[in-house]
């Protein structure tokens, strides 16, 4: 005798797999945000389950900043490849090239908040109509209140206080001329259970994620690899240590953590244990209380 | 290894008056379960310094944008989440106002129980009322009262029976069918987590017990079977050349290969070829699950069709009267004209008549009503330019629900439900 519920992974997957859906039958040229982090791994492999026996009918997005860690471009190229899906790159060095974008100075320079620029630039240059991210609401106070199917208005901004009203599962797609929609199928999701999926449906990931031996420096806190895009001040000496990233944003700005955990298996035992959310990591979220709102209603991921 | 990997998901809501203490409760609860991390602590810490307390302000927590954080009220619908070793659960945690009510019917719409807050110095309130009624019409399965603030007034045991008496006079005129109550102090702690040692007169549960245990197997309609098609997956590959694959997700009862299937509108029938998900057979499928069913017949099927069963099969009908929540800056009159999206097909409507307002308060009913403003519920006629094929919400709350969808502006502009 069967039981007829589902664990809590399978139900987020059965939520996911109808947004994505969702978007490829409510818009005409939808496409995939894929950042080269987990989130948007999960979400490329939940599109190919969501299709399957069919490839994946829209393209993944990568908005390249120039400053990835080289073992993300490793690992999208790899991904494309095993999905049999195509790539389109967005590139911010092109944008500040084209004089689209400025990019910031100062010691915590980074070209975060220029990707916005790109992504919309991308957006609009390939009419994609729907965009799907892999952001989470857990993430942040802003995502808290983010709907799945998000509007944005002509200018590719959100408007939190004008959000339309999402109820059981019906999902309004319809928009004007020149308006887009984000759409988040892993809204639900928490870190915790993107690492089960991944460690369930084993999916490989980028070797950043695992514990490695890396060459870094420790600033206000933060442990920082060095790269060639890092400015070191004067009293900072770089050393070795035994780390991992818990996210996979631009190498000048996201924070190691030290770490032994070289497993999936162990990865979750330590999140279980963690008392830091992820974006704890991220300087961008700690520019200020509303960093990422600010960001959002610009047209951020 | 066993990381709460199979764990089972609750979704609930939470309504509340502005000062009963609704954020210190979802807080509560986050903290308690140690779902709370260093450096959200952190922040909310400084905040609440900021704000010259003495003690550290657990409703901040939930506060999300700007606009909420300097106004302190909860504006839109909020998610939260957290897990403890037996369950993960999902908030909708929503404002409680009246202008709110929308937000409210969102936040119930996908809920499986409600936690409805009363303050113990002040017993059943008009808002309570109010949550109480929408948990009922949005058909919420369970229904968790807690008594909070009793720390304010002595722990007496008189004050909460009065309360639950008082409750289960006034539900006994609405539709839910499992109510549970516990008496709790959400500031100092009581009976949320742990136990209080303040009421040792009170036996029963603490509120997490409760949502750990409640039983949810059955919320989802395991009986009639219904599959709204999303998508016709046809991969035109070498490989896969003839498949045909229906994508969707169950909305109710349990398919299996082999089985006979009536499709809807069409009326053609067929038998269960396969069920896939991810290139993978299944055995069965049954609600929510999202998977990718073909047939063995080719048959004209396309999305916003239902496969349904030929002796269980959904009504089909143009003229459809349901429960409407109008959500709507602008109001709504006979007459208009508008988009109807139900399970995965979108029709033009048009609404004929309404046939009584309720006060949601009292639970009156108002008659003679030509118009609709937001936050109103009434009891509405609509008529459709194409057949829909549903199910009333009472069955099935996926195939008994609608939206509304404003024909200039594309808003989302009011929720029914089918009667």
């Amino acid at each position: 005798m069967s039981q007829y519920y589902l664990s809590h992974l399978k139900e987020l997957e059965a939520e996911a797999i109808f947004v994505i859906r969702e978007v490829v039958a409510q818009f005409e040229k939808p496409a995939l945000l894929f950042s080269g982090g987990k989130d948007s791994i999960v979400l490329a492999y939940l599109s190919r389950k969501a299709f399957a026996p069919a490839r994946i009918p829209f393209p993944l997005v990568h908005i390249d900043t120039g400053h990835n860690f080289p073992e993300t471009m490793e690992y999208r190229d790899w991904l494309v490849n095993e999905l049999d899906v195509k790539l389109v790159v967005g590139s911010v060095q092109e944008s500040i090239n084209k004089g689209r974008a400025k990019e910031e100075t100062g010691w915590n320079a980074s070209r975060n908040a220029l990707q916005t620029v790109t992504l919309l630039d991308t957006i609009e240059q390939h009419k994609y109509d729907a965009a799907m991210g892999g952001a989470r609401r857990d993430e942040e106070k802003a995502r808290a209140k983010e709907r799945f199917f998000s509007h944005r208005d002509e200018f590719g901004q959100w408007d939190p206080k004008n959000q339309r009203p999402e109820l059981w599962n019906l999902f309004n797609g319809r928009k004007h001329m020149g308006e887009h929609f984000r759409v988040f199928p892993i809204s639900n999701w928490t870190e915790m259970d993107v690492w089960q999926y991944i460690f369930a449906e084993n999916i490989p990931i980028p070797s950043l994620y695992l514990s490695h031996e890396r060459e870094v420096i420790v600033r206000d806190g933060a442990i920082l690899s060095t790269s060639p895009w890092l400015k070191l001040k004067e009293n900072e000496v770089p050393s070795k240590k035994i780390v991992r990233f818990r996210t996979c944003g631009d190498m000048p700005i996201t924070g190691a953590v030290e770490s032994e955990a070289d497993t999936v298996e162990k990865i979750i035992e330590e999140i279980a244990a963690s008392r830091k959310t992820e974006r704890g990591t991220r300087a961008d979220d700690k520019r200020s209380e509303t960093a990422m709102e600010d960001r959002k209603k610009s047209g951020y991921f | 290894m066993n990381y709460h990997q199979n764990n089972q998901l609750l979704r609930f809501t939470t309504a509340g008056s502005v000062d009963d203490g609704k954020s210190t409760l979802i807080g509560r609860l986050l903290y308690d379960s140690k779902s709370i991390f260093e450096d959200q602590l952190e922040a909310v810490e400084a905040s609440s310094a900021k704000k010259g307390f003495d003690y550290v302000d657990l409703s901040l927590l939930t506060d999300g944008l700007k606009s909420e954080r300097e106004q302190g009220i909860t504006i839109d619908v909020a998610y939260r989440y957290f897990a403890t070793p037996k369950r993960k659960f999902i908030i909708a945690d929503t404002p409680g106002h009246i202008q709110y009510t929308r937000n409210m019917v969102t936040g119930a719409s996908t809920a499986n129980l409600a936690l409805i807050l009363i303050d113990a110095r002040k017993g059943l309130v008009e808002q309570t009322h109010r949550h109480s009624f929408i948990a009922s019409l949005l058909k919420i399965p369970h229904v968790i009262v807690c008594v909070n603030k009793m720390d304010l007034v002595e722990y007496a045991e008189d004050v909460y029976e009065k309360i639950v008496e008082d409750y289960k006079a006034f539900s006994s005129k609405l539709e839910i069918s499992d109510i549970q109550f516990v008496p709790i102090s959400a500031l100092v702690g009581d009976n949320v987590v742990h136990r209080s040692e303040n009421m040792e007169w009170y036996q029963g549960a603490t509120l997490m017990h409760m949502l750990e245990t409640v039983h949810i197997e059955s919320d989802y309609n395991h009986i009639d079977s219904r599959f709204p098609v999303q998508y016709v997956v046809r991969p035109q590959s070498k490989e896969h050349h003839d498949f045909r694959g229906y994508a969707g997700r169950v909305a109710g009862g349990i398919f299996r290969p082999g089985e006979d299937v009536l499709v809807l509108p069409s009326g053609f029938t067929s038998k269960i070829k396969s069920i896939n998900l991810g290139g993978e057979a299944l055995e069965e499928a049954f609600a929510p699950m999202s998977v990718t069913i073909t047939l063995e017949d080719e048959i004209d099927i396309s999305r916003g069709d239902i496969i349904a069963k030929p002796n269980n099969h959904p009504n089909a009908d143009q003229d459809v009267e349901l429960m409407l929540c109008w959500m709507n800056q602008r109001p709504i009159s006979v007459n208009t004209k508008l988009f109807v999206r139900h399970t995965t097909k979108e029709v033009r409507g048009v609404l004929k008549e309404i046939q009584y307002k309720l006060d949601i308060s009292t639970l009156h009913r108002i008659e003679n009503v030509n118009e609709l403003t937001m936050n109103e519920i009434a009891r509405v006629k609509i008529r459709t330019a194409q057949p829909l094929t549903f199910d009333s919400y009472r069955r099935n709350r996926i195939t008994g629900s609608v939206i509304l969808v404003d024909e200039g502006t594309n808003e989302t502009v009011a929720a029914g439900m089918i009667i």
